[in-house]
């Protein structure tokens, strides 16, 4: 109970810093505003900023190559996917290229359990 | 950080909100400092000072917490380094999932599967959430009214999902209606309602459903609500029926893939007939009429047809066919208001209505925002991707899945080759959309 009480506040705590951290960065390139959305939107699959929650490859901090060559792969139908194939082909190289650096770049994290919970009398 | 009392007590004004800001930093430091020291990461001083607040780029008020206007607050604040101030209006308490909810009328989820708490993601984020209902916007002064008190914006996301319609059929407005007959179409008690209709209704009975004409909310879901309802039927009262009144010409998506369901997983179970748009119902008796017959049910469930939410209809926005809003999609910006932005199911694109479409134009919109409140120029070329499970068993499900660029000429998004649907439903796409609604899910609310 202690050890997951303190589990909890160091992942809180690691995320809010990640998150909501307040450092002025220099001005993001074009490319590097694309990447940022178009990798965003993986998200409803991969988690964000490519930490998933389960049952789906986790692309934060995954080699940059090894993304490459596996998205190469669907994109040519070498490795058959779900719905990979259909993303891997939808994008560029240079999209590709640009998500692997980005998904390398992020730090594996152990995101916070969402909880269901007991649906209020009051909502609609 | 003000619990949703304080602020809803409060007129979140310029002046006040200042006062605001003081008093959520020095409550929100305090909390900070005591996880870490308690954590024992970082040395607390040097790390709270740079994670104090700092909102001098202004104010984003967001009206809507569904996936649309919750994953645009949370990337707001993380892309602007917290330099944003963002505060959300949602009337509900708690976040019920639309994707998923067919399986409570299958029998194979609870609705409670599908509840969740904002809790982590006004938390980790550090958003301001107001839980009150919009009564007008005043384009003019960027100002939202609610029943409770007011605030002004710098910039405004209108994220209000849908509005039912109900001039062809005015006596289904009621909400005693509605209790007899559900649309069940926002997840929530309605969904829990028809549920029990149908557990109650004895076996050989007949389920009717209504589909308004596109575009709606979630294309394929009243065909994947047909196929949940059949799953029940066939398990537990084979001599029911389902009949599909559709005011659509055809299946308007994966219609291969349910056509051979309907076809044949539920042969016999469900009776699908196309053209066949409502011009009447009779509470009372759960009778409908088309252009062409009479058909009474056990179970009637009418999905209405539907337009952007009131909040977009308050400000005016919804211009096309005066039902959805017509949008930059560079920025999400209203072609008709400055500083105001429409995201989600209210947004006329042409595309899906669907979450994962919801929560990539609240990621585009976010990305845009964080650059032109900052005075920099947003992604010329966005591009964002689609994927939408369709269950038609308690285990098995198929996707539809694109990927969507923005066509500098036609300045839209259109769709990127590669895109399709699956083969056939399987058990190994079930575990795929299950991974894709926990995902969402935590991307949308942690």
């Amino acid at each position: 109970m202690k050890a997951s009480l303190l589990g909890f506040l160091i992942g809180a705590t690691l995320l809010n810093v990640l998150y909501v951290q307040h450092v002025f960065a220099e001005p993001l390139s074009q490319s590097e505003l694309h990447t940022r959305s178009l990798a965003a939107s993986c998200a409803a699959c991969h988690g964000t900023q490519g930490n998933a929650v389960g049952g789906v490859f986790k692309l934060a901090g995954l080699e940059s190559a090894y993304f490459v060559t596996q998205m190469q792969a669907f994109k040519s139908g070498e490795r058959k996917g779900t719905v990979m194939h259909r993303h891997a082909i939808g994008l560029t190289d240079d999209e590709i290229a640009n998500l692997a650096q980005y998904f390398a770049q992020q730090i594996p994290l152990k995101m916070p359990i969402l909880h269901s919970q007991t649906l209020s009398k009051i909502h609609d | 950080m003000l619990n949703n009392e304080q602020l809803s007590n409060v007129n979140l004004t310029q002046s006040a909100s200042e006062i605001n800001h003081t008093r959520r930093e020095i409550i929100k430091v305090s909390g900070l400092a005591t996880a870490l020291v308690a954590s024992g990461l970082l040395s607390a001083c040097a790390n709270v000072k740079n994670a104090n607040p700092n909102v001098s780029q202004g104010r984003v008020v967001i009206v809507g917490g569904g996936y649309a206007g919750a994953v645009a607050a949370k990337y707001i604040r993380m892309w602007s380094r917290g330099a944003i101030e963002t505060i959300v209006i949602e009337k509900s308490t708690q976040f019920v999932s639309c994707p998923v909810s067919n399986l409570v009328l299958g029998g194979s989820k609870s609705i409670n599967d599908l509840t969740f708490g904002y809790d982590l993601v006004k938390k980790n984020h550090e958003i301001q959430w107001v839980q009150d209902e919009v009564t007008s916007i005043d384009l003019a002064t960027q100002k939202v009214l609610m029943k409770r008190g007011e605030v002004t914006y710098d910039r405004l996301i209108i994220a209000p999902g849908i509005d039912f319609i109900y001039d062809t059929l005015p006596n289904l407005a009621s909400v005693e209606a509605q209790e007899k007959i559900p649309h069940a179409w926002k997840a929530g008690w309605q969904t829990v309602n028809l549920r029990k209709q149908l557990e109650a209704m004895p076996d050989g009975g007949v389920f009717v459903m209504s589909i308004p004409k596109a575009p709606y909310r979630c294309p394929p879901g009243p065909y994947e609500r047909a196929a949940q309802v059949a799953y029940y039927f066939k398990n537990h009262k084979p001599k029911s029926k389902a009949i599909v009144l559709d005011a659509n010409a055809e299946i308007i998506s994966k219609k291969g893939l349910f056509t051979k369901v309907f076809n044949e997983t539920y042969a016999g179970l469900i009776d699908y007939r196309p053209n066949s748009s409502l011009v009447e119902v009779d509470i009372v008796s759960k009778t409908v009429k088309t252009e062409f017959e009479t058909v009474k049910s056990n179970v009637l469930n009418i999905i209405p047809p539907q337009r952007a939410g009131k909040p977009a209809q308050m400000a005016g926005l919804n211009n096309i066919d005066k039902r959805w809003c017509e949008v930059d999609f560079l920025t999400y910006e209203s072609k008709l208001a400055h500083n105001v932005h429409v995201i989600g199911d209210s947004v006329s694109a042409g595309l899906p209505k669907s979450a994962h479409i919801a929560t990539s134009q609240a990621k585009i919109c976010a990305n845009a925002i964080v650059q032109l409140m900052a005075g920099l120029q947003v992604d010329q070329a966005p591009v964002f991707a689609n994927t939408c499970y369709s269950y038609v068993t308690d285990l098995s499900a198929m996707h539809v899945a694109n990927v969507y660029r923005y066509d500098a000429a036609k300045k839209i998004m259109v769709s990127a080759e590669g895109g399709g649907v699956s083969d056939r439903p399987s058990e190994q796409e079930g575990l795929a959309a299950l991974a894709w609604a926990q995902n969402i899910w935590a991307d949308t609310l942690t």
